[in-house]
């Protein structure tokens, strides 16, 4: 049944990718300055929206987790964690891509560009830490642990990123002016199929993670005994 | 009130239950001696009693506080694997810092106190580092007595350690017996354990499979419990 | 009361060890002395030049020199099973962290206060021209790296690979602060006293600290008993 459901959202997703990129295709005049490549801003702001969104599950999950010692919680944390890394790479990515092309450069101290780097190395401790734990309970308490810690400063590396930048003018990825109405309804609108597969994504990793945890109780069993 | 009550005590590694239902009492004055197999759960258990380690379900209390509050900690003392004691510092230093960190009123009278009846005086500003391994037990066994504890939790203490040591810690437990300490000792030498002990309690697969006072039948033959109850 | 008497018996502890061995001392001063010194050698940079990396170029060596102290900060309570012995103790798991805090940040702050004379020597900088904002500096930022590099220490206290992976978590939670330190102390080293934009670098600094002190003192129990 579950799987079902993953299915034909995945399928949905894809439904309404394939629609946005028509209608961005066709329907959006070329931007005056950037021209085409300037459609890649909507799957390059809602990614990273998706991130932070990832990584405030997280944060949730953690925080649930100390809170109630059940490893769904920590399942969750892990699932939402990668998929925000996952998202915040094709954030990454994307921005390099349109540097490349419209500054000829491959990358750029942006501060948004910036900003999004530190945190992805944050989370991208968050795996290693976790890889280096083998006993369940306490790589998901300490996993909790860094995401609370980690989710906190992330504020931190925004504004002090940006204070650093205007104190340093740099290139600018894109404009700061705020963009036409019509562009943002396709931004946001973007944003709906971006979060499905999200959505996917994080219940095949948890369905993961269950897996994998009987099989490590049975282990642990065999062993044992 | 009871010492020691372990309600119900569960502990589980990922899915994986290391302690199931572990449920028993100790009064005071009682030494009990955990056995069972390595890997049925007796360190796990023994972390547990110590606040090392929260259980994932039930309790643990000693003298009616949960084992993880702070008066239940300033009443008990601990002797695991490790010996516990600082190499870079003095043995007087090491006791001074212990008996601060438990809160006693006169540190210095109590770290020499404890100097003189582990014999270390003569040693007591000689840095841990330059100590024989008897020395170090030694000073391990002071610093696991120094507050007086009210329960003594010892992960196979008589293992290496040499003649004197055992002689001064069989002493010393007695001697906290008599004044009303409750011991729980995990141990794989049964017949030391065994002519001190006043309860048997025996780990198998994280079961709670035998607790009870010691009786004749186990100190003429210390194999037999492990026999009954298929360990053998 | 009794509290801040674990949370200073706890330092006096440390301190005490590590004077007495010297060994993360020594490792982590050499360190920083040679950096300053390569540095300089190698790109022998004139006034202005120094004028604008002075505080970027202080607070890596700072940063560096930092994560070999306080890697050994909880590592050094295994030998023995040192560590299982405090957590048993009376002593709260938060006075156990504050006092190793207290005590790394005094071994940095003494690492920091070598450091800048050598940096006057050698990169003929005149840096005491705002001593009293350059020591408040100091003391917050020092306090930052201490605060985040010790609650880590005890974070990855029973891993393997625990050298490798400290550094690897510790510095992206560290930016905000250094980048703080870096751009106050540029311009404390130039010989501007902080204002405007300045201040909001010293306030986010405060505000760091707070808020990860805070946070550290409240989440260290659950990392050291499982």
């Amino acid at each position: 049944m579950r799987e079902k459901i993953l299915y034909i959202l995945g399928a949905l997703a894809a439904l309404l990718l394939a629609r946005n990129i028509w209608v961005m295709l066709t329907g959006l005049p070329d931007e005056a300055f950037q021209g085409a490549i300037f459609r890649i801003i909507f799957f390059h702001v809602p990614a990273a929206f998706t991130c932070f969104l990832g990584f405030f599950v997280a944060l949730i999950a953690s925080i649930s987790y100390l809170k109630t010692g059940r490893m769904q919680w920590d399942s969750l944390a892990v699932s939402a964690t990668e998929t925000g890394l996952a998202f915040g790479a094709a954030n990454l990515v994307s921005g390099m891509i349109w540097a490349r092309i419209i500054w000829g450069i491959w990358w750029t101290w942006d501060w948004r560009l910036t900003s999004m780097l530190v945190c992805w190395l944050l989370y991208a401790g968050y795996l290693v830490l976790r890889r280096a734990v083998e006993e369940p309970a306490q790589r998901a308490r300490l996993s909790a642990v860094l995401s609370i810690l980690s989710f906190t400063v992330v504020p931190f590396v925004f504004f002090s990123i940006k204070w650093f930048r205007t104190q340093h003018p740099q290139p600018v990825l894109y404009g700061e002016g705020k963009m036409d109405a019509g562009y943002r309804a396709m931004l946001y609108g973007n944003w709906v199929p971006l979060l499905m597969i999200a959505a996917v994504l994080v219940a095949v990793r948890m369905q993961q993670e269950r897996r994998m945890r009987e099989l490590d109780a049975l282990r642990r069993e065999a062993h044992a005994f | 009130m009871t010492a020691l009550a372990v309600e119900n005590v569960w502990k589980y590694y990922g899915d994986f239950p290391a302690l199931r239902g572990i449920h028993f009492e100790a009064a005071r004055g009682a030494c009990v001696a955990l056995l069972g197999r390595n890997g049925a759960g007796k360190t796990t258990l023994l972390r547990i009693l110590a606040g090392l380690s929260k259980p994932s379900r039930g309790a643990v209390r000693v003298l009616g506080q949960d084992c993880l509050s702070e008066e239940a900690r300033r009443g008990t003392g601990m002797l695991g694997h490790g010996i516990g004691i600082y190499d870079e510092l003095s043995a007087y230093e090491n006791l001074r810092l212990f008996a601060a960190l438990y809160g006693l009123p006169d540190a210095h009278r109590a770290a020499m106190e404890w100097l003189e009846r582990t014999g270390l005086e003569r040693v007591r500003d000689g840095l841990v580092r330059e100590f024989s391994r008897g020395m170090r037990q030694r000073l391990a066994v002071a610093r696991a007595f120094l507050h007086s504890p009210a329960l003594l939790l010892l992960d196979e203490p008589f293992t290496a350690l040499d003649d004197r040591a055992i002689a001064l810690l069989q002493g010393l437990l007695r001697e906290s017996l008599a004044a009303g300490a409750t011991i729980v000792m995990s141990t794989h030498q049964l017949r030391e354990a065994l002519e001190l002990a006043t309860h048997v309690a025996l780990i198998v697969k994280g079961k709670l499979a035998h607790a009870g006072e010691r009786t004749a039948a186990m100190v003429d033959d210390p194999g037999y419990l492990y026999r009954e109850y298929g360990e053998a | 009361m009794l509290y801040f008497r674990q949370v200073w018996t706890i330092a006096a502890k440390d301190l005490r060890s590590e004077l007495r061995t010297k060994e993360a001392l020594n490792a982590s001063l050499s360190f920083a002395l040679v950096i300053l010194l390569l540095f300089s050698f190698a790109f022998d940079p004139t006034a202005e030049m120094t004028r604008e990396i002075s505080g970027g170029l202080l607070w890596l060596v700072f940063a560096f020199a930092g994560a070999l102290l306080l890697n050994r900060s909880f590592a050094r309570e295994l030998e023995n099973d040192c560590l299982d012995v405090l957590v048993t103790s009376p002593v709260p798991a938060s006075a156990l962290l504050l006092g190793k805090v207290l005590a790394n940040w005094v071994l940095l702050l003494g690492i920091e206060a070598v450091c800048l004379p050598v940096f006057g020597v050698f990169y003929n900088a005149d840096w005491a021209r705002q001593p009293w904002w350059l020591a408040l500096v100091m003391l917050l930022a020092t306090w930052g790296v201490t605060v985040i590099g010790t609650m880590f220490s005890a974070l990855t206290v029973n891993l393997r690979l625990r050298e490798l992976m400290l550094p690897m978590l510790v510095y992206p939670m560290l930016i905000p602060c250094l980048m703080a330190a870096m751009q106050l102390t540029t311009a404390l080293v130039a010989g501007q006293a902080p204002e405007g934009d300045q201040l909001a670098w010293l306030r986010m600094l405060a505000g760091f600290d707070i808020i990860f002190t805070a946070l550290s003192v409240a989440l260290v129990e659950t990392v050291l008993i499982g």
